[in-house]
Parts: C-alpha cells; structure tokens; sequence
C-alpha cells in the first residue's frame, strides 16, 4: 500500500506528515530514530486503519521550533495538533521516545483518545535497573544493541547513507539528547499521573531489549489503569520492526477488542 | 609575552597497558586503576613544580578543571589553587578553566574565585569554559543546553561580580532572588577572564566581542589551526572595529626543551605520545555529544576526523604539525617566534609537564626553558 509523504502546519510548525490507508486513525508517534521509511508494519495496520507517522518537530524534515525544550512541551504540541487536524477517538501507538510522548500526552488530556499501544516505552524507571547508554556507544554498537537478531543490524550497516541522511541522523541525535540526556529517558514527574490514561491499553516488551530493560515492564503494567502485556520472544528494542506480522497481529487484535 | 607554566596534572602511575582495554581514560576508566598512595604523591610533585615556575620568573602558572578521568586530577581546579596561593608570593594564579555549564549554581563558582582573589590579593586569572564532551557524559548535564548554559552562568558570574548586591537575576536555567557576593573580588571591576577554547567560531565571536574582549586560548591543535583561529579572531575584532591586543591571543603547547634536538625528542618523545594517545583517548561520541556544538561545527568536525583517519600520534607528527614544541632551546625558539609572525599572539601557556614526563626530566625541561628561552621571549 503505497504511503503518502504530506506536510501538517500546527501554530508556527510545519512537520512532515507520512499517512497510508483508511479507518479509523492510529497515530504512530516514532522513537529516537524518527521515520527513516515507511515499515511493513505500517501497511499491515493500513489495511484496517488512517495511519498517520508524523515526524516530531526537531527530527526528519520537520521544523525544530526553540519554544519545544521537553518532553512535556513536545506533548502539549501534540494536543494542539489533534485538535488542528480534527482529529478523534485516536488509537495512539507510541516507540520507545514516542511512548513516553504517548504517555506525556494522554497524562495531560485523553479526551480525543480511544486506546494505547506501547512498545517498549521510555518515560519511567526502575531504580536500580539502568537504561542502555545509546548516548556513548558507536553508531555500529548502537545499532547492534537495537537488535536481538543481528541480522537486522546487518543489512542497515550495509547501507551507506548519504550526505541528506547523515545530516537527518545528525538532526535527530541533537533533539534526542535535549528531549532524554538528563534525566536519562525518563520524566520525573510521569509515573506518578499514569493512572490518568483511563484507556484500554497494551504494553509490548521485547524480552532482549538492550536500551529499555524488560524490568521496564512490569512497572507500566502496574500504572497504567487497563493493561494488557505481551512479552515478545528474541526480540530488542524495536518489536515493530524485528518481529513486524507478530506485533501487527498483536496490535489489531487488541484494536478489534477495543472497537467490540 | 606573557608566560604561563600550565599543568594538567596527570595521573602518571597509570597502568597504560589495563587502561588501553577501555573504551576510554575518560568516564569509564575503572577507578579501581586509581591507588591513593601514589596519587597523593603526584599531587605533592605537580604542585612542587608549579610552585617552582614562580622562582623561575613565570607571569603566571596555571591549572585547570576535568572530571573522572586519569588525564588530569583536578575535578575541584580552585582547591588546587587555593594550595598555589599559600605557597607563592608574586605569581599570577590562572584557573583555566572552570566548566560553568556543569554546575546547577553558577554563584558558587563566583563565590569561589572571588575567595581565591581575595586570598591572593588580586593574583587571580579566572579561565571560563564549558567542560570537554566526555564530563556531559560524567556530569550528566545536558549538552544540547551547554552554549545557553554557559553564556547564562557567564552573565550571571559578571554581575555577581560587578553590580552592587543584592539584586535578583531571571535566567531560563537559573533563578536566584538574592545575588550578593560576600566577598566581593579583591581585583577591579573583577579577575581578568580568559577563554580557553578548541577554536569553534561561535566562541571567538563572543570572545572578541568589544563588550568582553576576552583573551582567547588555543589549545592542543596543529600551529596551521592555532595560526587560523588566532586570525579569525583577529578579524572579528576588525569587524567589531578594533584591532585585537597581543594579550587576547594565547596559545597552550606541550613544551619541552633539551641541549639538543635529538635529545629532546629521546626524553619527551614518548610522554607526549601518551599525552594525546592515552590520557586523551576519547571515543568520538563522548568527545561529541550531541549539541555540544552546533550543527555545523560537528559536521565539520566529523569531516575533518575522516580526513585526518584513526591511528596513534606520533611524536615526529606532533612535532611536524607543530602541536608540540620539542627541541633544542634553538628549534623550540623558533617555533615560537614563527607563531608570533603569523598571529601576533601574546600568551604562551606552556604545558612543561605532560603525559607520563617524570620529575626529573619535567624539572630540567622548565630550567632549561627558562635559561635558554624565556629571556628571549621578553625582549
């Protein structure tokens, strides 16, 4: 199913807009390393579902505003673009960065939202159990670490990104780091309002993620009011994109759920 | 020329060969590398011979701050120069730098220098700079905020410094309602401030702003670089309208001098290897973390990395691209002057211990420095 590439102008910022199929809508918001293309996994949940990819201000082609300095910010930016856009009853699926994005936005107002599906969210901690430090590993270390099944990581280190890809890499490293140096990868002030998100809910945890520990888990499970939770076998960091027909199948029995 | 005996007091006793199977000699260097009983004899030595500097008719010696690592031993700089002031009498006393970026309260570094000025009765040189990549990784401090931080931290010390107290200051990452230095600097308006720098454009045009006119430190790069950024800096001031000062251009250069050059290179050859191969080794990521710098400048960066490949120093290519003097009083002279030709420069911060240089030989480097060379600098 081929996706369409649009521009969405909220207030002052233009994002890039990737959309592709028709339904009800699912808002995918991306993790650290934005939306580098358009995933089977995407297609899957096109056949039933408006999916919208956005690109966050600060990362891909979209406009970097210098008023979004937090997450928190990043979220209240989000609400004004769904109201924008008019758009309603938004099952919301958030990665990783884009997790805690989902869960910043839904503590604050859940009135246009319908459901949530988290892979291997950021935002929360475990204390005692650290993140993996993306920050200081090398680009190959940190792509590794991303995977279980390396050879995930091997077709990408065969590719040579060009000079407009390295740049975009570059682009979306620095807004990582102002988003999720310090604290590392998580708010402070979230756990405590996950009780907020009064949506049904489904946690998806790969059980060899090298940057959120599975430990992560548990914890959302408690938080969030209406949890369901699948841990994924030989599977990292990006459940979406290692285990793609699993999680879609997954991610659409839960929706059919939501929708009966 | 003004001249500063510069120490960054390494860690000397380093096991080179355990700490080779880390990532780095920053950060991640085990501790466990680290024996007290040997370490505390290197703060005895290295502060004997900055202490030293003074009998021998330096302007000025000088220290500097780095955290969690075996390159240098000073995470507290001021504590350090608060020994140098009980054991001096004359010397300027120069604190290059501290790392503002990095503390959640800039008025304590204000408070800290203004002590160590009134200690020394205005002998106080009070270097500010934003701290290497690697201690955003050891600080936890964001680097995407460094430059806001800094320019923030750094207004906020100035008018700590200058304006009558208390008074309130309304920044984006500090807040204070009460600013009121007790004790105020002993030197007037303040303790003359230097920035130390890798060169990044954006520095030297808020250096040689005509507002600050701060004197701009180049240090540990090829003489081609340190000649460029003198002369951007030169020409900044030229478009601000003025003509740069000697005094606003400093250069800070591993130095060591011997009878002749072969034996300099046999002496010091090998320590200046482990000062840029081991107590500098730094992965990129930790030397550049994101939004450190600019957008540009990191792209530049990365360019001029691929340029320039992997590899160890040498000593014949730190001495080639002139980023060591290490010769004869002659070829060390020389080296000097040519920079004085090209740039003008007026402050030389000369690193007259580095890596793993011993005491002996660091002694004999700075006697023979300043027998043989320093009369030369002050014609």
């Amino acid at each position: 199913m081929p996706a369409q590439l649009t521009e969405l102008r909220v207030r002052d910022v233009t994002i890039k807009l990737h959309r592709g199929g028709q339904g009800p809508t699912l808002l995918f918001l991306h993790g650290a390393g934005g939306v580098p293309q358009w995933l089977p996994f995407f297609d899957a949940l096109a056949e039933r579902y408006e999916v919208l990819v956005p690109e966050h201000p600060g990362f891909g082609g979209s406009d970097d505003p210098p008023w979004i300095r937090s997450m928190p910010d990043l979220a209240m930016f989000y609400l004004d673009l769904v109201e924008e856009a008019w758009l309603d009853k938004v099952h919301l699926i958030g990665n990783s960065l884009g997790g805690w994005l989902a869960a910043e936005i839904l503590i604050r107002d859940r009135a246009r939202f319908q459901s949530l599906v988290q892979l291997a969210p950021a935002g929360i901690r475990v204390k005692g159990v650290p993140c993996g430090d993306n920050f200081i590993w090398g680009p190959e270390e940190a792509l590794r670490n991303l995977y279980h099944d390396q050879s995930f990581a091997d077709r990408v280190l065969a590719l040579t990104p060009d000079e407009a890809q390295m740049d975009v890499m570059l682009r979306n490293r620095f807004t990582v780091a102002k988003f999720g140096w310090q604290p590392r990868w998580f708010d402070p002030d979230l756990e405590k309002w996950l009780h907020r998100i009064k949506l049904p809910s489904l946690v998806v945890w790969g059980d060899d993620d090298k940057i959120m520990p599975p430990e992560f888990a548990a914890l959302w499970g408690e938080r969030l009011p209406d949890a369901r939770m699948v841990m994924v076998e030989g599977c990292g960091h990006l459940p979406h994109v290692e285990k793609g027909p699993l999680v879609a199948r997954e991610v659409l029995d839960f929706l059919d759920g939501v929708r009966s | 020329m003004k001249l500063v005996s510069f120490h960054l007091m390494p860690y000397r006793p380093l096991d080179l060969a355990e700490a080779a199977k880390h990532r780095s000699a920053w950060v991640v260097l085990p501790n466990q590398l680290y024996d007290p009983v040997k370490g505390a004899e290197e703060y005895a030595r290295h502060i004997d011979a900055l202490v030293y500097a003074e009998e021998l008719g330096f302007d000025a010696i000088g220290v500097n701050e780095h955290h969690q690592t075996a390159y240098g031993l000073m995470p507290a700089p001021n504590l350090i120069a608060s020994a140098l002031i009980q054991r001096t009498k004359r010397v300027q006393i120069a604190i290059l730098g501290r790392a503002l970026p990095l503390v959640n309260n800039p008025i304590y570094i204000a408070e800290e220098f203004a002590m160590l000025d009134n200690l020394s009765k205005g002998r106080i040189i009070a270097g500010f700079v934003r701290g290497i990549g690697s201690e955003y990784h050891s600080s936890g401090t964001n680097p995407y905020f460094s430059h806001e931080r800094f320019h923030e931290a750094h207004d906020l010390i100035i008018r700590a410094w200058t304006e009558p107290g208390p008074f309130a200051f309304d920044g984006d990452h500090f807040n204070l309602s009460y600013v009121n230095l007790w004790p105020r600097p002993y030197q007037t308006p303040h303790p003359p401030v230097w920035i130390p720098s890798q060169g990044s454009s954006e520095t030297v045009a808020w250096a040689s702003d005509p507002k600050r006119k701060y004197p701009f430190l180049v240090t540990f790069s090829s003489a081609d670089l340190v000649a460029r950024y003198h002369n951007t800096y030169r020409d900044k001031a030229r478009e601000y309208g003025y003509e740069a000062a000697p005094g606003q251009l400093g250069w800070a250069c591993p130095i060591y001098v011997a009878e002749t050059d072969e034996r300099a290179i046999a002496e010091a050859g090998h320590a200046v290897e482990t000062l840029f191969n081991d107590f500098l080794r730094q992965t990129f990521e930790m030397l550049m973390p994101p939004g450190y710098t600019s957008m540009s400048s990191m792209r530049n960066f990365i360019a001029m990395r691929r340029g320039l490949g992997g590899g160890r120093a040498t000593a014949a290519g730190l001495i080639d691209s002139g980023t060591a003097l290490i010769g004869s009083p002659k070829t060390v002279l020389a080296g000097i002057e040519r920079m004085r030709e090209r740039t003008g420069f007026g402050i030389l911060v000369a690193l007259l211990q580095f890596g793993v240089l011993s005491d002996e030989l660091t002694r004999r480097n700075m006697d023979m420095f300043a027998a043989e060379v320093m009369p030369h600098l002050r014609g």
